[in-house]
């Protein structure tokens, strides 16, 4: 047996019997991996499979699964909510990067030149971000409320704006989500600005002060084209981070009204669990997979991007 | 020996050898005191220099127009950071009815302590906490056990199938969350291994937690940077694999388990949709979970004051752990999606 074992050319390296691979620590090693394969390995690995496996069977619970190709995909793509879902979530990622995208930006920029209280700054922007989501959502649902004495309502009265009805129209429902996100979400991305903005070369500036440069001008020709990597980076993730939301129009309209904030996350949920006879286990899988094969188009420009940039 | 308090090395000019009044404090001590004290001139000197320039803060026009601006920002990161914190703070014990009619009144015509007993102990708030908390421990154990003990295997015992295993693991940071929703859930509903289901138990949202690759590469690279030479010494004085990881490793890394816990508690706190499908059963549902179900059935002024419980955890955590919040944060972002 030991015979057998040896690799054929061997004798660089030491033979590796179960034997040597006792003594050389082997068994301690797989012990201190174990946490990992298994963990992994049920809650990782083995999913990942089953969705690939999923996404072309029909699964119900009760009956065995069936192969049905690629008909959950013709399913979902024939779907006309996924349309209206598609063009919901790509509605609240440009919202999102009209409004969301600049805002972290300017504040930052604005907070790195403060000379005192510079963490109180800090730590007043990244609040929002503590607040667990769910409360954020629950508490801004009711600053939405339509009436004139709502929150937000109160306070647009006191310039004679309003009242709005917020959440309860079509038109206005998805700009609110999106409002509500912003708030819940910038604080980190300053957070990020600002510590990219610490590691602009002072030097620089002085250059361009040298060569009559404005505030405006150094902000222009100095610090954004030394955070292009970083923008770069958030925009993406932005982008990726919108086209999966969930909780907001979960939790602030269930998708309505009128399926104006259905989004397609909300859609892969309303597949699989909403239905109380039984979910579309296979349109779901189907439909996440195609995301993730967008948002993996996406995914690997930010690697690339990643590594060119640490690399410079 | 006395003990010399932290205050004499920074007193003692550091050119000069060991001060010769104090006595007993050796040379340990003025070797700190040399260490210590450059280190702490050029980042009031040079580094401050932002876009505006030293020399235009100096201008009287200029300081003025700076100062403004940022009052007139810091005011406004007081009203949308703090604002909705503090609204919810008052709300919590106002009553129902000038909640509703005038929400922004700052006095209310009375202060309804009662609100938060009868949340924490009528609508179970307590319990809801308690879940919480317990789920957000165990996710953190699971996290740290796996990260740790992977980054261990990974980064310093290094076997043969490691590059291969380090890739199967950063291969899922590729697959967005999404895709594991339905066949993770099936997989709880059916674990492989196992009779039963985790269904209703806190392993279905405990254990997933644990396979974050995130975690265990941030781990393994920050083991990658330790010294080898230590590890070595530590073999050659007849520590094993254990002993080198728990007596070695782990207090060398206490900076990484303070990240990723902070991390693993907070995600934890946040998690909504993942602990509602696996735990449909009330009485083990977060706090995250159960408050929109709440909301139906119970008063706004104790709902309110649910609410402003729920937030008070991650808030005082956040202004107690600040500074590892953000710095943290940097890499936090890096990572979502």
């Amino acid at each position: 047996m030991t015979v057998l074992d040896r690799p054929t050319g061997g004798t660089r390296h030491q033979r590796r019997t179960p034997r040597s691979w006792l003594r050389g620590g082997g068994l301690s090693t797989l012990i201190f991996m174990l946490p990992l394969l298994v963990v992994f390995g049920v809650f990782s690995w083995f999913p990942i499979g089953r969705a690939v496996v999923m996404s072309v069977q029909t699964t119900n619970l009760v009956t065995a699964p069936e192969f049905v190709g690629l008909q959950n995909f013709r399913d979902v793509l024939a779907d006309p909510l996924l349309w209206t879902a598609v063009k919901n979530t790509g509605y609240f990622a440009l919202l999102a990067l009209v409004f969301g995208y600049p805002l972290p930006l300017i504040l930052a920029v604005l907070m790195s030149e403060v000379r005192r209280f510079k963490g109180l700054f800090s730590a007043l922007a990244y609040l929002p971000v503590v607040v667990p989501p769910v409360v954020a959502v629950l508490l801004w649902k009711f600053f939405y409320d339509g009436s004139p004495t709502g929150v937000f309502n109160t306070i647009l009265g006191w310039i004679h704006l309003g009242p709005y009805p917020w959440l309860q129209n079509a038109t206005t429902a998805m700009p609110s989500l999106v409002l509500e996100a912003t708030w819940a979400a910038a604080g980190g991305t300053v957070i990020i600005y600002l510590a990219a903005l610490t590691s602009v070369a002072p030097e620089l500036y002085d250059a361009a002060e040298v060569d009559g440069a404005s505030v405006l001008g150094k902000i222009w020709h100095v610090t954004m084209p030394q955070l292009r990597g970083i923008l770069l980076i958030t925009f993406i993730l932005q982008i990726i981070g919108t086209a999966q939301v969930f909780l907001e129009p979960f939790l602030f309209t269930g998708g309505g009204p009128a399926n104006s904030t259905l989004t397609v996350l909300l859609l892969i949920y309303n597949y699989a669990f909403a239905n109380s006879l039984g979910g579309d286990y296979g349109a779901a899988t189907a439909l996440s997979i195609m995301l993730a094969a967008v948002l993996a188009i996406l995914s690997g420009l930010y690697f690339r991007v990643t590594r060119s940039w640490s690399t410079s | 020996m006395t003990i010399p308090s932290p205050v004499t090395p920074a007193l003692v000019p550091f050119e000069v050898g060991p001060p010769d009044a104090a006595g007993p404090p050796g040379p340990g001590i003025s070797t700190a005191a040399r260490r210590r004290r450059p280190a702490k001139k050029p980042t009031t000197e040079l580094g401050d220099r932002g876009i505006v320039s030293m020399a235009d803060w100096r201008r009287a026009r200029v300081r003025r127009a700076m100062r403004s601006l940022q009052a007139v920002l810091l005011g406004l990161l007081f009203v949308a950071g703090l604002g909705p914190i503090l609204w919810l703070a008052k709300s919590a014990i106002t009553p129902t009815q000038d909640t509703l009619r005038t929400p922004l009144s700052i006095f209310p015509h009375g202060i309804a302590w009662a609100n938060l007993g009868t949340a924490w102990t009528r609508v179970h708030i307590d319990q809801y906490f308690f879940n919480t908390v317990i789920i957000a421990a165990g996710s953190w154990l699971v996290q740290l056990l796996v990260a740790t003990t992977a980054g261990y295997a990974l980064s310093v015992l290094r076997p043969r199938y490691g590059k291969a295993i380090t890739g199967l693991v950063l291969g899922t940071l590729f697959v967005p969350s999404i895709v594991l929703l339905v066949p993770l859930y099936l997989t709880v509903l059916n674990p492989p291994l196992l009779n039963g289901s985790l269904l209703n138990t806190f392993w279905a949202v405990w254990l997933p937690a644990g396979a974050s690759a995130f975690n265990v590469m941030l781990v393994k690279r920050f083991f990658d940077n330790l010294p080898r030479e230590v590890f070595e010494a530590a073999r050659v004085d007849g520590a094993g694999p254990f002993r080198l990881f728990w007596s070695v490793v782990l207090p060398m890394s206490r900076p990484i388990i303070g990240v990723v816990s902070v991390f693993a508690i907070i995600a934890s706190w946040k998690d909504f949709l993942w602990p509602m499908l696996v735990l449909p059963n009330p009485a083990l549902q977060p706090l995250s979970v159960r408050l929109p179900a709440l909301q139906r059935f119970i008063e706004l002024d104790v709902f309110l004051a649910a609410l402003a419980i729920s937030t008070i955890i991650p808030v005082v955590l956040f202004l107690v752990f600040q500074r590892m919040f953000l710095r943290g944060a940097g890499f936090g972002g890096a990572v979502k999606g």
